[in-house]
Order: C-alpha cells, then sequence, then structure tokens
C-alpha cells in the first residue's frame, strides 16, 4: 500500500480532493477459494500426521481461511476491504454453524424415520400390536385433534385480546394485560400441563386423563403466541386507513372489524399459523395430561389419547421386544411431526401471499 | 346540499393543553374557504374539530360551540360518527384502502356502513363519484385493480371520490396537494372548483398561492410562541387578504416576511 493517506483527520477533512483516490488491486475472483482449498489441504496434511479429526480439522481450516485471506487481502487491497472480507468470512460462518444442527436434524430423522413411513403405519393403531408393524393412526389424529381444539380456544382469545390492547386498551388494565401476556410468553410448558391437571383435579377429581386437559394446557401456551403475534400485525396498520374510514361515517368497530383486520390478515392468518406449529410438538404437557393409548380414541372428553410427541416419546424410553421396531416407530412419528410442521409453515406462507394486499 | 359551518368562541384542547384558542368564523355554503398560517398554528387541529375527527386523539376536546346548519355538533346526543357522515374529510397523504379494489374504495362509505344498496344503484353512483373527482376517464377500464397502484394524484382524486361518495354537506381537505406534484395538484384545484357548485369546502394549506388560487375566503391563523395556543387572526375575502389585509401580521405572513 503507497498511497498517500493523510495522517491525520484534519488534514483529511482541510485537503481538498485533488486526485482521485487511487484503487489498489483486487484479489482475483478464485482467490478466496484458492486460499480455502489451500487451507483445508494444509489442514488436512497436517492433521493426517497426527490423527484425524473432523471437529479439528473444520476448525483450523476456518482459522486458517479467514486469516490467510485477510492478510492477502490487507496487503493488495488496503485494510478497509480486508476488514470487509473478513466480516463476510466470520458472517457467513456463523450462518453455516447455526444451519449445521437443523441441517443434522432433519437429514437424521429422515434416515431413521424412511424405515417405517408406510401405509400401515398411517392406518394403523397400536391396539394389540406387541412387536414389529402396528402404526400411529391413533397418536396422529390425537395430535391433529387436540391441537384442533387447543387452536380453537386460543385463537378467538388471543386474536379479541389483541384488538383490545391495539385499538381499544388505554391505562393501568391494557398495562397489566401486556405484562401477564409477556409472563405468560415464557412460561414452561411442564407448568402449564400442571395448572390443566390442578384444574381437572377440582372438576373432575384427581387422576383424570382427558384430550382436552391436553387441549387447554397447549392453549395455555398458545394464548400469548397468539396475541404477540396478532398485535405486531394490527400496530403496522397504518393510523390514515382508520382516519379514513372513519372520516367516511363508519364506526369503529365496522372499521376494525371491515379496514383493519382485513388490511393485517395476512400477517395475523401468518402468526397464528406459527403459533399452532410451535404447540403441536409440546411432549411434557400432553405427557402429563392425556397420557398414551394403544387403541384408537377420537373423544377428547373420555379417556386418554395418543399423541404424536407423546408417543414418539413412550416407543422410544420404554420399548417392547424386539427394540429396533419401537424405535423405528419413534423416528418415524418425530418425522409425520416435522411434516406437520413443515406444511403449517408453507400453509402460513401461502395465507400470507393470498391476502396481501396488492398494488397491481 | 351544501351547508354553512359557524364555530364560536371555540377553544380545543388536547389533554390540558390549550392548542387553539378563541376562534370565532363563518363558513358560507357552496364556498371554498382556505385556512393558511405557519406549522403549529392550530388549523389542522381547527380542520379536524370540525368533523370530530381530532376525538380519536385520547384526552383531545373542545370548548364553545360549532354548529352545522344551527345544529350544534358538540351537542349532547350528537354521535360523532353520523357527524363525520355529513362531514367529509380528504387527507394529507393519500389513503386509499390497501385491501380494496377502485371500485369498492369508492363503495367503502357505503358498504363499510353495510348499507343495502342494489347493485345497479352502486354502479351509478361510483361512476359519478368518480366522473365528479375527474378520474372517470382514467380509471373506467381498471375499476377492479387495486387502488395502491394508482399514482399519488390519481390516489388523492380516489380518496375525494370516495369521500363524495357518501354525499357529505361538506368537505374538509387537510393540505390535500402536499404529497402531490405541480400537474396532480392543478388535477385537484380544478377539481375543487367544481366541487364548489355542490359542497362546502375548507381547504388547510401551506401553500399560500394555492389559498389565492382556490378560495374565495381566507382564514389566517397565527401562533405566538411555542406552546401557545393558535388564535385566528383575521378572516376575509381572499383578494382582500392578499392585498390590504387589516392586521399587520396577516400583511407579513402572505407577503413572504416569515413563515
Amino acid at each position: 500500500m503507497t498511497t498517500t493517506a493523510p495522517r491525520s483527520a484534519e488534514r483529511a477533512v482541510d485537503t481538498p480532493l485533488t486526485t482521485v483516490p487511487r484503487v489498489g488491486g483486487v484479489l482475483p475472483r478464485w482467490g478466496t477459494w484458492a486460499v480455502l482449498a489451500a487451507a483445508a489441504a494444509l489442514v488436512g496434511g497436517l492433521l493426517a500426521l497426527v490423527g484425524f479429526s473432523i471437529s479439528l480439522f473444520i476448525l483450523a481450516t476456518a482459522l486458517l481461511f479467514g486469516v490467510a485471506v485477510y492478510l492477502w487481502s490487507r496487503v493488495i487491497e488496503g485494510r478497509r476491504r480486508a476488514k470487509d472480507r473478513l466480516v463476510t468470512i466470520t458472517v457467513t460462518g456463523a450462518f453455516l454453524l447455526a444451519l449445521a444442527p437443523l441441517v443434522s436434524v432433519v437429514v437424521t430423522v429422515l434416515l431413521k424415520g424412511l424405515e417405517r413411513f408406510d401405509p400401515m403405519f398411517f392406518t394403523y393403531s397400536m391396539s394389540g400390536i406387541l412387536g414389529p408393524g402396528g402404526g400411529a393412526y391413533h397418536a396422529i389424529m390425537g395430535t391433529l385433534i387436540i391441537t384442533g381444539l387447543a387452536a380453537v380456544m386460543s385463537i378467538p382469545i388471543g386474536l379479541l385480546a389483541a384488538i383490545y390492547l391495539v385499538e381499544y386498551g388505554r391505562g393501568r388494565l391494557a398495562r397489566a394485560i401486556t405484562f401477564f401476556v409477556d409472563v405468560m410468553t415464557g412460561i414452561p410448558s411442564i407448568v402449564a400441563g400442571l395448572f390443566a391437571v390442578a384444574l381437572f383435579a377440582l372438576f373432575v377429581g384427581p387422576g383424570a386423563r382427558l384430550g382436552i386437559m391436553g387441549a387447554i394446557a397447549l392453549s395455555v401456551l398458545m394464548v400469548p403466541v397468539v396475541v404477540r403475534a396478532t398485535e405486531e400485525m394490527l400496530k403496522i396498520v397504518p393510523n390514515e386507513l382508520r382516519e379514513a374510514s372513519y372520516a367516511l361515517g363508519v364506526s369503529k368497530w365496522r372499521t376494525i372489524v371491515k379496514v383493519v383486520l382485513p388490511t393485517a390478515v395476512a400477517g395475523i392468518a401468518a402468526g397464528i399459523t406459527l403459533a399452532i406449529a410451535r404447540v403441536i410438538g409440546e411432549t411434557a404437557p400432553l405427557l402429563i395430561t392425556v397420557g398414551l393409548t394403544t387403541a384408537v380414541n377420537l373423544n377428547p372428553f373420555a379417556g386418554r389419547m395418543a399423541t404424536l410427541p407423546v408417543f414418539s416419546y413412550y416407543s422410544y424410553a420404554s420399548p417392547g421386544i424386539p427394540r429396533e421396531a419401537f424405535v423405528d416407530r419413534a423416528w418415524t412419528a418425530a418425522l409425520v411431526l416435522i411434516i406437520i410442521v413443515l406444511g403449517l409453515n408453507l400453509i402460513a406462507r401461502l395465507i400470507a401471499r393470498v391476502f396481501a394486499p396488492k398494488t397491481r | 346540499m351544501a351547508s354553512s359551518i359557524q364555530a364560536t368562541d371555540l377553544d380545543i384542547y388536547y389533554g390540558s393543553f390549550l392548542a387553539v384558542h378563541d376562534v370565532t368564523m363563518t363558513i358560507k355554503p357552496q364556498t371554498v374557504t382556505a385556512l393558511i398560517g405557519p406549522s403549529g398554528c392550530g388549523k389542522s387541529t381547527f380542520l379536524r374539530a370540525m368533523n370530530r375527527m381530532h376525538e380519536v386523539i385520547p384526552g383531545a376536546r373542545v370548548e364553545g360551540k360549532l354548529e352545522l346548519d344551527g345544529t350544534d355538533l358538540y351537542g349532547p346526543g350528537i354521535d360523532p360518527v353520523t357527524v363525520r357522515r355529513q362531514i367529509g374529510m380528504v387527507f394529507q397523504r393519500p389513503n386509499p384502502f390497501p385491501t380494496m379494489s377502485i371500485y369498492e374504495n369508492v363503495a367503502a362509505g357505503l358498504r363499510l356502513n353495510s348499507t343495502r344498496i342494489a347493485k345497479g344503484d352502486m354502479d351509478v353512483l361510483v361512476e359519478r363519484s368518480l366522473r365528479a373527482a375527474n378520474l372517470w376517464e382514467e380509471v373506467k377500464d381498471r375499476l377492479g385493480k387495486p387502488g395502491a397502484g394508482m399514482s399519488g394524484g390519481q390516489q388523492q382524486r380516489l380518496c375525494i371520490a370516495r369521500a363524495i361518495a357518501v354525499r357529505p354537506d361538506v368537505l374538509l381537505m387537510d393540505e390535500p396537494c402536499s404529497a402531490l406534484d405541480p400537474i396532480s395538484t392543478l388535477a385537484i384545484e380544478d377539481l375543487i372548483n367544481e366541487l364548489k357548485n355542490e359542497y362546502t369546502i375548507v381547504i388547510v394549506t401551506h401553500n399560500m398561492q394555492q389559498a389565492a388560487r382556490v378560495s374565495d375566503v381566507t382564514g389566517f391563523f397565527n401562533i405566538e410562541g411555542t406552546g401557545k395556543p393558535g388564535k385566528l387572526v383575521e378572516m376575509d375575502e381572499t383578494k382582500r387578504m392578499f392585498s390590504q389585509p387589516r392586521e399587520k401580521a396577516t400583511e407579513d405572513y402572505v407577503s413572504g416576511r416569515f413563515g
């Protein structure tokens, strides 16, 4: 670097720019990839001498790569671009690091879950099955029924609470609701389960196991998420639209129902779907409220039900003989759960796209 | 159809803050009244008080009397919703409803109130409103398209069409051209001139040439200092206000000596 950069900040400001600042050299396009390959080769070679380890290899390669690119760029391109390259490498590295567990989970569940991903799994319950075979029809239905019930209870409460907070709430009551919604967001899921158990111990006596109990536990977890999501969406509806509606002589309630909600519906629907996706995989509260059965029970108001998370947990934690048959079913149940959540996310995106305000 | 508005000793508060003090003015039917003055002088607040829109802000209230054809708008038993149906408003930034098409935007005033109206009658009403807003020729082939896809000037005319579709007696305009380019501004000003035949129009503007061009009567609001209430300094025929105002402050303002 041989530019005649001014030494002090004052000169940098005072000196008029008489010549166009000289641009230093630029690393060749393949430069960073070449450095990466060289770093990997070097580290791989060195590790081969002392014994190979994949984690050490990745770590050392990344470090060497970053330092080498920085130094090379610093010599040729100057300090600012070298810093830019270093930060780019750091950010990309952090992203890959964050992605690694996700990819690992998906790949593992896919590989192990596909073992029993067959029609039988979706059509049979575990009734009378001791060893291989059987399926999780009862658990899939149980999960859908209980989560559906939870959604039916939570969505109106959450939606109306959010409308109150954004459109009507003033003063102490609104502040209290906001505070308790925040507190509820942080409730451990087992506490929600214990709440449902305690509640039903009062009404139907201790030791009850019902689908509706699980639904109530899940809705305790779901309501604050729905409130938060809806609140954020309602807040970003421009006030001008409300005023435009008021100025047409439209009452406040009609303005909310016919102008504010339709404008925000895409975001609200997406938020609700994500809230459902969040509670559908809950295990702990369902374990203590709904329990598990081997037979199909579609009535959430009578007796135990099976759910996918609990089914998966018990199949893995206390398998029968042969063990593999149970473990395989556990993985497949997990896979089905992931597919349901993925499906919900896709639905949320679809809803958001369909309802989003259009400009053309 | 067009009505007169009479304000008597009107004070407007935000909480305990007195924003506008002691305004007395008469607005005649089928005239264009311009309200001018420096920023923060209370002219928009006064405008919003005329159809009780300022009540949307918590703590806002008025003292004094404001009458529409002799009916006290703030009297007991008067619903602000019905007041706003009689006194329409156009805002500074065009604000068509983003979820609705051009047609639905114009029909919004009736649709949102669930007024029962036959499809054919609604078509007639929409066309008439769009024609009145000089927008029909530009949009008649794309009534089903979203209103948000039009230019700023077209959107503002759509908002005017939406406001007059509910057939108000008075039309309030809060700096309707300040977000528009000169050509769109001209279109709106021409429109104001035509609408004058049917409506009483009150327009707040920062643009004194605009006030001189479109209005019959001009009111000048001023403020003595920050935190002091705004006051109506002078109100007279526009010609007189811009040539030989009675007050020194008005002359300073309209001649560009301050503000």
